[in-house]
C-alpha cells in the first residue's frame, strides 16, 4: 500500500496536531461536538393508528412546524405512542417505517387514466374522473339492473359491476361506501375479510 | 378476537396454529412474551414451518399443511378418552346434553343428506329433537346415545394419535406432549388462549377448522375467561370494522343480513332472523333484529323509510346467490362483468391465479382504482416482461387511478382485532391532489344522483332518497359520519316504562343499541356501534389508559363494540351460581342482585343466576353449540377433509371418493381440471407473510424493502440434498396454474413429514413481490394457487396446493 | 463553551482532562436474545430515526438482510439455525455496537475528538472530526465500525445519544415488540438480566446467562443469552473479546512526542491496509496543518 503526500501529511496533522495542543494545554475546539440536536424538539405531534394489522398500534406522528396557516406541515417521524394500552410505545419493523410508507415514491398524487388499448397513463382532473366514472357506472346500472326475477318478485340488484371496499379505510369511509354501493344495488361487493 | 390483545397476558398456556403471530402481529404478540415474562405461561406453535414464532416458543410440534382438523380431532379425542374436561362447565353452558334427530348420520366421509351433483347437504336431518313444549329436548346424565356428547365422542374416536401421525405426520409423541399440555387448562383455575390467523381461514376447511379449535376451548372451559378465548388475528387494520360494517356481498351494517330473492316477505324476513329461544329462560338476543334493521333503513333512507313501505324492505338489493370474490372473478372471466371498482385492493395479487384473474380484468368495459398507492391491479394492463406478459393494445379496459389519503392524512377510526374502536387524527395534507376516501366517494355519489336526478334511469328511488344530511355535500367530515353510524332519537323517545319520562330528546344521540326501536323512531347505521358516540362525545377519542384491576381492562380506552365490552361471553367466567371460576383473574360476577366486575356484563344485569339464563345470549339455545345443526356447508361436526391439492391423494379417514376433499366446497367448472395432481406436482406448498413486509403495501417503503428486498422460497435440508439445491440458489416453482422464480432459502426449519407411509415435504412461499414497488421485482405468488374456497366463507385455498420444484 | 448534554469521559487522541464534577447515571441496552423473534423492527426504528436508509440488496439464502454492517446499517439481525440432541433452536441476535467500557475504536483513534465516550458509557462517533482511516475498525473486537463510501467517514450505532441526552431511550429500544430490548441503568439492566436468567433456567436452559464482557471492560449493550457458556453459537459472537494488542502499541507511540511523528506514520500504514481508496484531506485540516506550522 501507498502512503501519498496528502495522506501522510494528514496522520502527521492529526496525531501531532492533536496531541501537541494538548500538551499546550488547550482543549481542542474540534473535539467539542454536541450530540446530534433532538430532531422533535419543535415539531408538531398527532396521535394516529398504524395502517397496518388489526393490533391498531396507537402511533405519534411528527410534523414539520407548528401548524401555521402558511406553513406545510410535512412527516419527519412517526413512532409508537406510549400511552397506548396495547403496544405501549412498540412497533414492528412495518410500523416502525411508516415513514416510508407516507413518503414513499409510489403514492399516487394525481387522478389518472389509461384508455382502452393505450399503454400510458394520461393525468385528467378530478371532475373529469368523477363525471367519465359517474356516466360508465350510470350507463351499465341502467342497462343491467335487475328490478324483478323471473318470478316477477321485485330484487332491485345490479350484477355487472363490482365493488371491493379498503379494510384499511376508516369506518366512516366504509360506512358511506355501503351506503353507495346497495343503494345503487350491488351485491358483488367483498372486502379483504374473504382474503 | 373474543379476548382482546393486552387480555392474552393472562393466559397460562398458548396456542399458536394457524397463525404466526411473532411475524405477522409482533405487537399483538408482546402479550404472549409478558404472559411467559410474568404469569411463567408456556407457548406452544404447531405449524408446517418452525416460524419466528417457534423460535421463542416452549415446544414446537410440526403439521402438514391442511390436516388441522385432524390435529385438533385428536386433542379432542384425547380429551373425552381422558376425561380432561371442565364438567360444569359444558354441562351448564353448552349443548352437551342435547338430543339430536335421529336421522341425523355420519357414514365414511359423509354426514346425512349428501347431494353428489349439486355438491352440497340437504341439512333437515342436522337438528335437534323437541319436546311438546317446543324446547330442544335433553338428557342431562349424557347417556342419551343421541346426545351430542355422546355423538361428539362417536365422532372424534376415530382420531387417534396413531391417525393423527398418519394423516398430519406429527410424530405420536409430540403430539401427545402438545394434548397433555392444553389438557392442564381444564382446570378451573387455568386457561388457554388459541391464536390463530389466516394459517386456518385459507383452506378449503377453513371454517371448520376454527370451530374445531372453539370446541377444544369449550370442552377445557376456556371461552368467555380472561386469558382464554378463540382470537383470531385479523389482517388489514380495519378488516374488523368492515366486517362489522357488513361490506361483504351478503351483509348489512351489524351482521344483519341482505334477503335472500325467495323472502318477498318482510315480516317472514325478519321472523327468520329474530330467533325465539329454543330452551328455558334465554335471551336469544337477536329477538331485537328488526330494532336494528328498522334504525339502519331510517338512518340510509330517513322519511322514505316508513312502516307502509316495511321500511324500504324492497329497496334491498335481493340475493339469487353468494357475489364473493371468486364467483365475482368467475363472473368477469366469463364476461359477464362490466365494471369494477377496488377501492383500497389489489385483487391480481391478493385472489388465486394470478392468470385467470388478469385475464378476468381485462375482459371488463372499465375498472376503477382507489389507492394511496400504485398497485399491480392498477397496471394489469401494462407488460412487466416476464413478471406481467400482456399486450397492452389488446386490453380493452379503460382504467381510472383516483389517488386516496392514507392514515396520516385523514380522521376516523379503525377497530382492531380485539373490537376496540379508535380515533386517530390527521397530521398533514396529501400529496398533490389526493383526497379522502369519504370525499372520493361522495364526489361520485353525486355525480350519480344528479345524473338520476336530471335524466331519471332504472329505479332511481333508493339514490335519491339516500340521506346525505353532511355539511358539504361532497366532503361528509369524518365526525357526521360515526355519529350516525352510532344513532340518534328521530322524535322525543319516553321511557318505555314511564310514559312521562323522555330518555332522549329528538336529534340526539343514543347511548347505545337498548335504546333502538322498531317503529321508526330511532336511527343507527350500525347497530353494534351504537353508543360510540353518545350526548357525552366521541368515546371512540377517549385515551384513559387506567387499568384499575390489573387484568389489562382498560374500559375507558376508545370504545369496544359491543356496550364496550371487552371479552366475549365473560358470563361463563363464573360458575352457574355466579361464583367466578378463578378468583385471580375475575371478570364478572354475580353480587347478589346484579352482575358486576372488571368488564362489562355479557348479559342480563339483572338475571340472577337463578333464572339459569345461558352466557351465550346470541344463541337461541343460549349454550354454546358443539353440534353445528345447520350452520355450516359441510357438516354440524368438523371432519377431516384432504386439500383439493393433497400429496397423498386420499382421506386415510375414509375410503369414500367422493370424500377426500371438501364435498361442500364449491368448485367452479374448469377449476377441478386445473387442480395438480401429486404425480406432477409432489411437494406441499404453503404461502404466507414475513414479518419485514405487510402484503403488497411495504414494497413500496425503501426500509421494508431493504430489509426484506427479494424474492424467495423456502425448502428443507433434505428436500434441497434431493435436488442438489445449495441456498441461495435460484429456483423455479410450478403448480399446474403458473410458475415462478425465486432464491431459495435451504432450511433447518422444514422437515420432511411421514404421511400416510409416504414423505412430505413443504416448499413455503412468502408472498410480499410484484412488479411494482421499490423492492426488487417479482412474481406474485399467487400465480401457483388454485381458484377453491371455504365452503362456508369463500376463502381461498391459499395455504394447501402442490407445486414441482427445479434448480435454475 | 458551557458543559455538555452528555458529560464527556474520554475523547480520541486528546489528553486534556475531562469534566468530572457532575455525576452520570451509567446506561445500558439489554438484549435478551432469549425473547426476541427477529423482526427486525429494531433495525428499521434504527434507519428511521437516523435518516440512513442502505442500499436493496438481495437475497443470499437467508433471512439476514442487510447480510451485514455498513455505513448505513448501524444494526443488524443475524440468524442462525443450531440443531443439537434433535432439538432445533433458531438463534437470533441483534448485532451492533456494544458500547464497550474500554472502547478498543477510540483507543486507536488517531483524529482527535471524532471518537468520544460519554460519562454514561455511550461511545459516540463524531463524523466532523473523522479523518476517515479505518483504525477503529481494528481497534473494534466485535468488527462493528463501518467507513461510508459517500464520505470516507467511519459510522456505527450511537446508542442514539441525541435521544438519551433528553431523556429518550434509543429508537430501537422503544420499538422493539416484545421487550427483549431494554434501555436503563445498567444496575437496572443487570438486575433485569436476573430475572430473565432464572426464567430461562426454570425453562431448561442451565447455561443461561449475561453476556458482559470483562475483557473491554464490561459493555453498555449486554446480552441474555441462552447458552451464555457458547456465545460463538449466535451468529460468532465473541467468547472473550479483547482490544488488538496492535492498538496498545499505537496508544503507546502516540502519547508523547512529535518526533516520533515518522513512527507514527509507519504504524498508520499497518493499520491502514484494511480500508480501500484514498483518504481526502479537507481544506479545513490542510489550514489547520498550516496555521501550526506558522505558529
Amino acid at each position: 500500500m501507498q502512503v501519498d503526500r496528502r495522506q501522510f501529511f494528514k496522520i502527521c496533522a492529526s496525531g501531532l496536531g492533536g496531541s501537541s495542543i494538548a500538551m499546550m494545554g488547550f482543549s481542542p475546539t474540534v473535539a467539542l461536538a454536541e450530540v446530534r440536536n433532538f430532531k422533535l424538539a419543535h415539531a408538531s405531534e398527532t396521535r394516529n393508528t398504524c395502517p397496518y394489522c388489526s393490533v391498531s398500534c396507537g402511533v405519534l406522528i411528527y410534523s414539520m412546524g407548528d401548524r401555521a396557516k402558511n406553513a406545510h406541515s410535512s412527516i419527519i417521524h412517526i413512532e409508537g405512542d406510549p400511552d397506548h394500552p396495547v403496544n405501549r410505545g412498540t412497533l414492528c419493523p412495518k410500523g416502525a417505517a411508516l415513514l416510508d410508507f407516507v413518503h414513499s415514491p409510489n403514492r399516487l398524487k394525481y387522478p389518472e387514466v389509461r384508455e382502452a388499448g393505450s399503454s400510458e397513463w394520461k393525468r385528467i382532473s378530478w371532475d373529469e374522473a368523477f363525471s367519465r366514472v359517474a356516466k360508465l357506472m350510470k350507463a351499465d346500472r341502467d342497462a343491467n339492473f335487475i328490478a324483478k326475477n323471473a318470478d316477477g318478485v321485485p330484487v332491485n340488484r345490479w350484477l355487472s359491476t363490482g365493488f371491493l371496499a379498503a379494510s384499511a379505510s376508516s369506518n366512516e369511509s366504509g360506512y358511506i361506501t355501503h351506503k353507495l354501493v346497495r343503494s345503487l344495488g350491488i351485491i358483488a361487493f367483498d372486502n379483504q375479510a374473504r382474503v | 378476537m373474543t379476548n382482546h390483545w393486552v387480555d392474552i397476558k393472562n393466559a397460562d398456556l398458548v396456542l399458536i396454529m394457524g397463525g404466526n403471530a411473532a411475524e405477522a402481529h409482533p405487537c399483538g404478540f408482546k402479550w404472549v412474551i409478558e404472559a411467559k415474562k410474568h404469569g411463567s405461561a408456556k407457548l406452544i406453535v404447531v405449524d408446517p414451518r418452525f416460524t419466528r414464532s417457534a423460535s421463542v416458543a416452549d415446544f414446537y410440534a410440526p403439521i402438514r399443511t391442511g390436516t388441522d382438523i385432524a390435529f385438533l380431532g385428536g386433542i379432542i379425542n384425547y380429551l373425552l378418552t381422558n376425561d380432561k374436561i371442565q364438567h360444569e362447565y359444558v354441562k351448564a353452558y353448552t349443548d352437551f346434553s342435547f338430543l339430536v334427530n335421529e336421522k341425523y348420520d355420519f357414514d365414511n366421509g359423509l354426514f346425512s343428506g349428501y347431494n353428489p351433483e349439486k355438491r352440497n347437504y340437504d341439512k333437515s336431518s342436522w337438528s335437534y329433537q323437541f319436546g311438546a313444549d317446543g324446547y330442544v329436548k335433553s338428557d342431562p346424565t349424557l347417556e342419551d346415545p343421541r346426545c351430542v356428547y355422546q355423538l361428539m365422542k362417536k365422532h372424534y374416536s376415530r382420531y387417534t394419535p396413531e391417525m393423527v401421525e398418519k394423516i398430519c405426520g406429527t410424530p405420536k409423541a409430540q403430539f401427545l406432549k402438545v394434548a397433555e399440555m392444553m389438557a392442564t387448562t381444564a382446570a378451573p383455575d387455568r386457561a388457554m388462549t388459541i391464536m390463530y390467523a389466516l394459517g386456518w381461514t385459507q383452506h378449503s376447511q377453513g371454517t371448520q377448522m376454527i370451530r374445531t379449535g372453539a370446541m377444544l376451548q369449550l370442552l377445557l372451559g376456556n371461552i368467555g375467561v380472561s386469558g382464554g378465548g378463540m382470537n383470531a388475528l385479523r389482517g388489514h387494520s380495519n378488516i374488523q370494522g368492515l366486517t362489522d360494517l357488513g361490506l361483504l356481498s351478503n351483509l348489512l351494517p351489524g351482521y344483519l343480513t341482505l334477503p335472500g330473492e325467495k323472502e318477498i316477505d318482510y315480516k317472514a324476513y325478519i321472523a327468520a332472523r329474530a330467533s325465539k329461544p329454543l330452551r328455558p329462560n334465554q335471551m336469544s338476543y337477536w329477538q331485537n333484529y328488526e330494532k336494528f334493521h328498522v334504525s339502519l333503513m331510517k338512518a340510509w333512507y330517513g322519511d322514505a323509510a316508513k312502516a307502509e313501505n316495511n321500511w324500504c324492505f324492497d329497496w334491498l338489493p335481493k340475493l339469487d346467490k353468494l357475489h364473493d370474490v371468486l364467483q365475482v372473478f368467475e363472473d368477469m372471466y366469463q364476461g359477464r362483468m362490466n365494471g369494477y371498482v377496488c377501492q383500497g385492493f389489489n385483487p391480481l395479487a391478493a385472489f388465486p391465479n394470478k392468470g385467470k384473474l388478469g385475464a378476468a380484468l381485462a375482459k371488463l368495459k372499465y375498472l376503477v382504482i382507489i389507492d394511496p398507492l400504485a398497485t399491480e391491479t392498477s397496471e394489469f394492463w401494462r407488460n412487466f416482461g416476464e413478471y406481467n406478459e400482456v399486450d397492452s393494445s389488446k386490453i380493452q379496459t379503460t382504467v381510472f387511478r383516483l389517488p386516496s389519503t392514507c392514515f396520516a392524512e385523514e380522521d376516523g377510526a379503525l377497530v382492531n382485532s380485539g373490537r376496540w374502536l379508535q380515533w386517530h387524527w390527521k397530521a398533514a395534507e396529501p400529496p398533490g391532489e389526493a383526497k379522502a376516501d369519504t370525499a372520493i366517494i361522495a364526489g361520485l355519489f353525486q355525480r350519480i344522483k344528479a345524473m338520476y336526478k336530471a335524466d331519471g334511469g332504472a329505479f332511481p328511488d333508493p339514490v335519491l332518497n339516500l340521506t346525505w344530511p353532511y355539511r358539504i355535500p361532497d366532503q361528509p367530515a369524518s365526525e357526521e359520519l360515526a355519529r350516525e353510524y352510532s344513532g340518534k332519537a328521530l322524535v322525543d323517545l319516553t321511557d318505555p316504562k314511564d310514559a312521562s319520562k323522555v330518555i332522549r330528546k329528538a336529534g340526539e344521540q343514543l347511548d347505545g343499541f337498548a335504546q333502538l326501536r322498531d317503529d321508526g323512531s330511532t336511527a343507527s347505521g350500525c347497530w353494534i356501534f351504537s353508543g360510540s358516540w353518545t350526548q357525552a362525545g366521541n368515546l371512540m377519542a377517549r385515551r384513559d389508559n387506567a387499568d384499575p384491576w390489573g387484568n389489562g381492562q382498560t374500559l375507558n380506552w376508545a370504545w369496544s363494540w359491543p356496550a364496550n365490552r371487552r371479552i366475549l361471553y365473560n358470563r361463563a367466567s363464573s360458575d352457574p351460581s355466579g361464583k367466578p371460576y378463578n378468583p385471580k383473574r375475575k371478570l364478572v360476577w354475580w353480587n347478589g342482585s346484579a352482575w358486576t366486575g372488571s368488564d362489562v356484563p355479557d348479559f342480563k344485569p339483572d338475571s340472577s343466576p337463578a333464572d339459569g339464563m345461558g352466557p351465550f345470549i346470541m344463541n337461541p339455545e343460549g349454550v354454546a353449540r358443539f353440534f353445528a345443526v345447520d350452520k355450516m356447508a359441510e357438516g354440524p361436526f368438523p371432519e377431516h377433509y384432504e386439500p383439493f391439492e393433497t400429496p397423498i391423494g386420499s382421506n386415510p379417514l375414509n375410503t369414500n371418493p367422493a370424500a377426500v376433499s371438501n364435498p361442500a366446497a364449491r368448485v367452479f367448472k374448469g377449476d377441478m381440471e386445473a387442480f395438480g395432481k401429486a404425480q406432477d406436482f409432489p411437494y406441499a406448498a404453503t404461502t404466507y407473510r414475513l414479518t419485514e413486509h405487510f402484503h403488497y403495501w411495504t414494497k413500496h417503503c425503501a426500509i421494508n424493502a431493504i430489509l426484506q428486498p427479494d424474492q424467495f422460497i423456502e425448502i428443507g435440508e433434505e428436500l434441497a440434498g434431493e435436488k442438489g439445491i445449495r441456498t441461495g440458489d435460484k429456483v423455479k416453482v410450478r403448480s399446474n396454474r403458473g410458475q415462478i422464480r425465486a432464491v431459495a432459502v435451504v432450511t433447518k426449519r422444514l422437515v420432511a413429514l411421514n404421511v400416510n407411509g409416504k414423505k412430505v415435504h413443504h416448499v413455503g412461499i412468502p408472498i410480499h413481490w410484484g412488479f411494482k414497488g421499490v423492492a426488487r421485482m417479482g412474481f406474485l405468488s399467487n400465480t401457483l394457487t388454485p381458484f377453491v374456497g371455504d365452503a362456508n366463507a369463500q376463502t381461498p385455498e391459499f395455504k394447501s396446493f402442490l407445486v414441482n420444484l427445479e434448480k435454475l | 463553551m458551557a458543559l455538555q448534554s452528555l458529560d464527556i469521559k474520554n475523547r480520541s487522541a486528546t489528553t486534556t482532562p475531562t469534566p468530572q464534577a457532575r455525576s452520570t447515571v451509567e446506561v445500558a441496552k439489554l438484549i435478551d436474545v432469549s425473547t426476541c423473534i427477529g423482526c427486525k423492527a429494531c433495525q428499521a426504528a434504527c434507519m428511521e430515526w437516523n435518516d440512513i436508509r442502505d442500499e436493496v440488496g438481495s437475497c443470499s439464502g437467508v433471512y439476514d438482510n442487510p447480510t451485514n454492517l455498513t455505513e448505513n446499517s448501524w444494526t443488524v439481525m443475524r440468524f442462525s439455525e443450531i440443531e443439537e440432541q434433535g432439538k432445533l433452536e433458531w438463534l437470533i441476535r441483534k448485532d451492533g455496537c456494544m458500547h464497550c467500557a474500554d472502547p478498543g475504536c477510540l483507543k486507536a483513534c488517531p483524529s482527535p475528538g471524532a471518537i468520544v465516550q460519554y460519562a454514561n458509557g455511550i461511545v459516540d462517533f463524531h463524523e466532523e472530526n473523522c479523518i476517515g482511516c479505518g483504525y477503529c475498525i481494528t481497534g473494534c473486537p466485535f468488527d462493528v465500525p463501518r467507513i461510508s463510501k459517500k464520505d470516507n467517514k467511519a459510522y456505527k450505532c450511537t446508542l442514539c445519544s441525541d435521544r438519551v441526552a433528553v431523556n429518550q431511550g434509543p429508537a430501537c429500544v422503544k420499538a422493539c415488540p416484545t421487550g427483549a430490548l431494554q434501555f436503563g441503568s445498567k444496575e437496572d439492566m443487570k438486575d433485569y438480566a436476573q430475572e430473565r436468567i432464572a426464567d430461562l433456567k426454570e425453562r431448561g436452559f442451565d447455561k443461561a446467562g449475561l453476556y458482559d464482557p470483562p475483557g473491554v471492560g464490561g459493555t453498555h449493550v449486554m446480552y441474555v443469552l441462552h447458552h451464555a457458556d457458547r456465545p460463538q453459537l449466535y451468529s460468532g459472537l465473541p467468547q472473550d473479546p479483547q482490544i488488538s494488542p496492535l492498538v496498545a502499541i499505537w496508544k503507546g507511540a502516540t502519547k508523547p512526542l512529535a518526533a516520533l511523528a515518522l513512527g507514527l506514520v509507519a504504524l498508520g500504514s499497518l493499520f491502514h491496509y484494511v480500508i480501500k481508496g484514498p483518504n481526502e484531506v479537507s481544506k479545513e485540516t490542510e489550514a489547520e496543518v498550516e496555521k501550526e506550522d506558522a505558529a
